[in-house]
């Protein structure tokens, strides 16, 4: 039955996009804009309005309450990031305009999310509330801030099971977690940047070695062997009385460093065969001038790109071991641990949308920073390729 | 002939290899491990007589070498060892028979062989078709719009996507359950609705990659100077993309379905722990969450070969479907 | 070439505005170029790079490239608007009354299907004849084209064949189905001089026999005037004239195209032989060299005197370049030895002294990769000055003024530029700088203008030669153009497979009797002469030019 519905709807648009194409051609004349139009577009174009006009009769539902919000939290991030953009276009130096009448919104939008993830974590001491482990009278109080819910105005996002309050555990995890991959994307690349160099620009063994070895350790996937060396960190975390978490920053640090040593090595092996080193060479340079005055000026476009996708990984790794319980240790707030504290809540959403929303916010403030810092990286790589040409 | 023969085998050979070493790495990063760590991981109740059998099980007294060609006898004949979970309890409660390591992992690799395999049947040709449609109307309405969506998908984390569906498809429309409950002898049918939920998680992530990287093959591939030739001979669209562009377009495209697979790998596991989903990948958090060593190992090992033979299948299969390889000089 | 001006139009060019798109603007490529072609007429589209002629010959089928767009004008092929037509109207055409001869037949090719496919696809696509029909017409054409073995070669993959081959199995393809006008985008560039000739013997011979018209689309004068009944000059998008060949090469009327003209006339007066008994400035000494276990060179000797210049000339692969690896350190011989004035270098450059170092400097065919594009000019040449002279401050920035004047670049204007805002020619200049800041007595010049416009080129080469005498410099000059080397030699080196054919002054080698290799090479360079390829072929016949020739050796 739902077979034969949705092959009864794919014919209607199919239909419909040939009378629309027969139609735009009889009224347009011979204009290549409809002349030349292949079936494939109108389809398209047919299917969009489709997509459009359920979008909208689904928004003027009763019970869409969370596409409600999906929208208009669209909307708003939409207009946030065009409001930026103009604000960018007029305020600043040349250099800066420019790059502002340049950027797409997309890429905006990225950079507005990063400033304010950047702010909320450096300053989360003074934006919370409460402490992040702060225990409080009132233990699972709905979101909302409405009593007659089971809400409370002082926890506008509730508690969680042990009554601490999940807005000032969510601005500490800006903290926490961003701070976290932060560091430990820094460790990464400061070892598969050193070493990826050194092997491109002196070659040989050194080279040989390192990158069979880097190979062994990328044929393992990083998230299972993050697991499997986590497993090994927790007893000497014990035993050592180190806090876990440094284990799996130096864990994790190492994982990712080999794929920046891959790039690293690539990218650094492309500018070494270039003529200028050859001259450099031949000139008697020594290892370091090489490296840092005429190396590493030609590779921080690449690098830096890498290192906003590097960030991601290392962030959405660290996010998912603590969801899996292995990773950033409680009492600590951090947003993988509280979408995995929090996720029951879920099955109150047909009853009390607002309280499903927790864990969603916990996870949505992973995923909006990801999609900011992949904005931004898309453009910039974008950018570099538009200028090789 | 001869030349692609002499590279399989050599990349075979290689592959090999690599899987070797890889159970070395595997072997050594356990025995990284503390000496005392039998007491430390069994907890203040372990019985002297369990401590006992986890040293005699690991081998603790032996040379490492030794253990290593043991272990690695043991992998191949089957025998991955036995749970800690299993001594423990058998020497708590005086149970008799005990589990091995491989009967517990053998019906849960098939749960998860099912997971991935209704995942690739939806995920492969949906990722193609979009792929190649985006880089058919790049820089259109439709492109841009799958870029962004494609990018948000990649960028958020597989649990975020888990509960989003959650919440749409079981919560608020009761349509398949939330909670992937397999057991044996179930239906396939009913083994489906309750396998679609993950399967639609980790469809949404690799879909986004699989198609991206489908998208830039075959741009890369409609830029080429022979496609334009064939336009300029004058033959029709239709006919350029399929005489033209998919007989060169099927290494990219049979890498870029191999990577993912490879990929699915390690989605599976935070997947399977957000539905309860009796897999491989659940069974290896909750070994790591109780440091069960033996299950760690060989979780962490069947993975590991998973991704290399992907990862080998993807190198050769784009070997033998280059024609300059194939029709050598 | 006979005037073909009376016979019916067959292509009218009007007026035709292109533009490019660069970011998010649309900027003018092409500006305003009308021409005529008539039947069976040949028209030559010549101009630097960036003269927008590859965009002009697509558009004169009627098609862009992304990013290219048709912003005025006409195209109008035997009563038919190409640039309003609709798609299927267009693909009508194409292949089947107007074909494309594309510059890389290699990457043009779909590597994928064998030769003969690709050949019968266009006429069986648009009915034009039968499968069978068309495959034993390709052999026909092979055949014509003087490809080997003609029954069995379609039947390869395209990477079995080699480039000139390549090249002529393409002409081929386009005459499948018997065209009224082919486009030849610059189908000989990539080819070695000995193998361009022979497809330009195929190509004018296939022309001629079936009556085609064609655009014959190339930056090389002598080559154009062997294949055009007209040619049109562009520059940077403009016409700058137009006019039968004959008249073009005799009287040309615009200063640029004079100035093009008169590139070829630069000549340096013959220096007198070195001293017998002076001590050559380098000295190769039964160089043998070898990639792995490859040998690329074998006992290759020559000396390089001081205030001289040596070209070392052969095609791709002949070894020259690997000569020069061998001289400054980078690929350390299996055995043979480097001397400069009389005292042996080490082999490794790692071995070698500072001031060893300072004495051989080089220069690189590619500018743009040879300067690092995040240093501006001055921190360029400067830093050898320092590394070298241990010069600083002021000091250093005198002796870079000095050396920016040397090459005649104002330095106030460009001492603070960066590589990316200069021109080619500008760029290499730079790099002859860099390679006097070290004050050395003897540079490697590695194809330096080989990737430079003509007129651009000179300027390098008198610069170059200016240097020389007044500083006493000693050039090895790595080239396969012989119009450079009869330019700036005093002798030449030519050689084959890595090893030394012949050597002697340059006036002996250009005049006979020569190695037969040396004479092939010589007697393959184009000329300006619009019978140059005609006179040949009835010399030699066709037999004994380009690759087949150089079989029989």
């Amino acid at each position: 039955m739902i077979v034969l519905t949705i092959l009864a709807g794919v014919a209607g648009l199919l239909a419909a996009a040939w009378a629309f194409r027969a139609i735009g051609r009889a009224a347009a004349g011979g204009r290549p804009r409809f002349r030349d139009m292949s079936f494939g577009e109108a389809f398209g174009w047919v299917f969009a309005a489709a997509a459009l006009a359920f979008g909208v009769w689904l928004y003027l539902q009763e019970g869409a309450v969370f596409f409600r919000w999906a929208v208009q939290g669209f909307v708003i991030f939409s207009v946030a990031a065009w409001v930026f953009r103009t604000l960018g276009r007029h305020v600043g130096t040349e250099a800066t305009r420019k790059l502002f009448r340049q950027m797409p919104l997309t890429a905006a939008f990225g950079i507005l999310v990063i400033l304010i993830y950047a702010v909320v974590a450096i300053f989360a001491g003074v934006i919370a509330p409460y402490g992040q482990e702060q225990v409080l009278a009132n233990a699972n109080v709905v979101a909302g801030g409405n009593p007659a819910l089971g809400g409370d105005p002082a926890f506008p996002l509730g508690t969680d099971q042990i009554g601490r309050d999940i807005l000032s555990r969510l601005i500490y995890g800006a903290q926490n977690t961003v701070g976290i991959a932060f560091a430990t994307t820094c460790l990464a690349f400061a070892l598969g940047g050193t070493f990826g160099f050194l092997a491109a620009t002196l070659g040989g063994w050194l080279d040989q070695v390192l990158s069979r070895f880097v190979d062994v350790l990328m044929a393992i996937p990083s998230l299972i062997f993050a697991l499997l060396l986590m497993t090994i960190a927790s007893v000497w975390a014990n035993q050592l009385g180190v806090p876990l978490t440094v284990f799996m920053v130096v864990i994790i640090a190492v994982i990712d460093s080999t794929r920046v040593y891959r790039l690293a090595r690539a990218v650094a092996g492309n500018i070494v065969v270039m003529d200028y080193i050859e001259a450099a060479k031949l000139r008697g340079e020594g290892l370091g001038y090489l490296i840092f005055k005429e190396i590493l000026p030609n590779a921080t476009a690449p690098l830096l790109a890498e290192f906003g996708l590097r960030f991601c990984f290392v962030f959405l790794t660290i996010a998912s071991l603590s969801f899996l319980g292995v990773g950033i240790q409680p009492p600590a707030a951090d947003w993988g641990t509280m979408v995995r504290d929090l996720a029951q809540f879920i099955n109150y959403a047909q009853f009390a949308p607002q309280a499903a929303i927790t864990p969603l916010l916990a996870a949505g403030a992973i995923a909006l920073l990801t999609v900011a810092v992949n904005f931004v990286v898309d453009w910039m790589l974008f950018r570099s390729s538009g200028l090789k040409e | 002939m001869g030349s692609v023969g002499k590279i399989i085998l050599q990349r075979l050979a290689l592959g090999l290899l690599t899987l070797l070493v890889v159970s070395i790495v595997i072997f050594t990063a356990v025995n990284m491990l503390p000496g005392d760590f039998a007491e430390a991981i069994l907890g203040q109740g372990a019985t002297p007589e369990a401590v006992a059998a986890i040293r005699r099980d690991l081998g603790l007294d032996q040379n490492p070498v030794m253990r290593y060609f043991d272990w690695l006898g043991g992998v191949l004949r089957g025998d991955l060892g036995t749970s800690f979970a299993q001594l423990n309890f058998q020497a708590n409660m005086g149970a008799t028979s005990l589990q091995t390591v491989a009967s517990q992992i053998a019906p849960r690799f098939s749960n998860t062989m099912f997971l991935a395999g209704v995942t690739a049947a939806i995920a492969v040709p949906v990722s193609l078709a979009l792929g190649i449609l985006a880089a058919l109307y790049r820089n259109s309405a439709f492109d841009k719009g799958a870029n962004i969506f494609t990018l948000s998908s990649i960028s958020s984390p597989e649990f975020f996507l888990a509960y989003v569906l959650i919440l749409f498809l079981a919560v608020l429309n009761p349509i398949l359950p939330s909670l992937s409950n397999i057991y044996e002898g179930m239906g396939f049918a009913e083994r489906l609705e309750r396998t679609l939920l993950p399967a639609l998680t980790l469809t949404l992530v690799v879909t986004a990659h699989m198609m991206r990287m489908t998208r830039a093959a075959i741009i890369q591939l409609l830029a080429s100077p022979y496609i334009e030739m064939a336009r300029l001979k004058g033959i029709s669209p239709m006919r350029v993309i399929v005489r033209h562009a998919l007989p060169n377009a099927l290494a990219p495209i049979v890498n870029v379905i191999a990577l993912n697979l490879a990929y699915l790998i390690t989605g599976v596991v935070v997947v399977e722990v957000v539905f309860v989903y009796p897999g491989i990948g659940q069974l290896f958090v909750d070994a790591v969450k109780i440091r069960d060593i033996p299950m760690v190992q060989a979780c962490c090992l069947i993975f590991a070969t998973a991704y290399i033979l992907l990862n080998l299948t993807a190198d050769i299969l784009s070997i033998v479907s280059n024609p300059r390889l194939r029709h050598p000089k | 070439m006979t005037d073909k001006s009376h016979r019916d139009r067959l292509l009218r060019v009007c007026d035709l505005h292109l533009e490019g798109r660069s970011d998010e603007e649309w900027i003018p490529i092409v500006k305003g170029v009308s021409f005529d072609l008539h039947k069976g007429e040949v028209l030559g589209l010549i101009g630097e790079s960036g003269a927008g002629k590859s965009t002009v010959g697509l558009a004169a089928m009627g098609f862009t490239r992304d990013g290219v767009r048709i912003a005025g004008g006409s195209v109008e092929f035997d009563g038919v608007d190409l640039v309003n037509a609709s798609a299927d109207v267009k693909r009508n055409l194409l292949g089947k009354r107007i074909a494309y001869v594309a510059q890389s037949a290699a990457a043009s090719f779909n590597p994928a299907h064998k030769i003969i496919d690709q050949h019968t696809e266009a006429p069986v696509q648009h009915g034009v004849e039968g499968r069978a029909d068309s495959e034993a017409d390709a052999m026909e054409l092979y055949a014509r084209l003087r490809l080997p073995n003609p029954e069995e070669i379609g039947f390869r993959y395209p990477h079995q064949v080699s480039g000139g081959q390549l090249q002529r199995a393409m002409t081929a393809m386009a005459m499948s189905c018997r065209p009224d006008l082919i486009i030849f985008d610059e189908p000989t560039t990539a080819l070695d001089v000995t193998t361009q000739i022979e497809v330009l013997a195929a190509i004018r011979k296939i022309v001629e026999d079936f009556d085609t018209a064609a655009i014959y689309i190339t930056h090389d004068l002598a080559v154009v005037a062997q294949m055009a009944d007209r040619i049109k000059v562009l520059l940077k998008g403009e016409e700058v004239e137009e006019a039968d060949t004959r008249t073009m090469l005799s009287s040309p009327q615009q200063d640029y195209t004079k100035s093009l003209w008169a590139v070829r006339s630069f000549e340096r007066p013959a220096k007198p032989a070195p001293a017998v008994d002076a001590v050559p400035v380098i000295s190769v000494n039964g160089i043998t060299a070898a990639y792995g276990t490859v040998e690329v060179l074998h006992d290759v000797s020559f000396d390089i005197h001081a205030g001289r210049t040596v070209a070392v000339v052969g095609e791709s692969g002949s070894g020259k370049s690997t000569a020069a690896r061998c001289i400054t350190g980078l690929l350390p011989p299996v055995s043979g030895q480097i001397e400069l004035e009389g005292v042996p270098l080490p082999a490794d450059y790692r071995q070698r002294s500072r001031d060893q170092l300072r004495q051989v400097q080089m220069i690189y065919q590619m500018a743009d990769t040879a300067l690092n594009p995040r240093k501006t000019i001055g921190e360029i040449i400067g830093r050898p000055v320092q590394f070298y002279g241990r010069m600083k401050g002021k000091g250093k920035r005198a002796r870079v003024e000095e050396l920016l004047d040397a090459i005649e670049m104002p330095p106030a204007q460009y001492i603070d530029r960066l590589p990316s805002e200069l021109s080619g020619g500008q760029k290499q200049r730079v790099g002859i700088a860099r390679a006097l800041a070290a004050d050395p007595k003897f540079i490697i010049c590695d194809e330096v203008t080989s990737a430079l416009d003509q007129l651009v080129a000179e300027g390098i080469l008198r610069l170059l030669a200016r240097l020389q005498d007044e500083l006493g410099l000693s050039y090895m000059f790595i080239t396969h153009d012989l119009a450079t080397v009869r330019a700036i030699a005093d002798e030449v080196v030519v050689m084959k497979d890595g090893r030394v054919v012949e050597q002697g002054g340059k006036r002996d080698m250009f005049q006979p009797p020569h190695h037969p290799y040396t004479d092939l090479l010589l007697s393959s360079v184009p000329e300006m002469d619009p019978d140059w390829l005609t006179d040949l072929l009835a010399e030699r016949g066709v037999d004994n030019i380009g690759d087949a020739a150089v079989d029989k050796m």
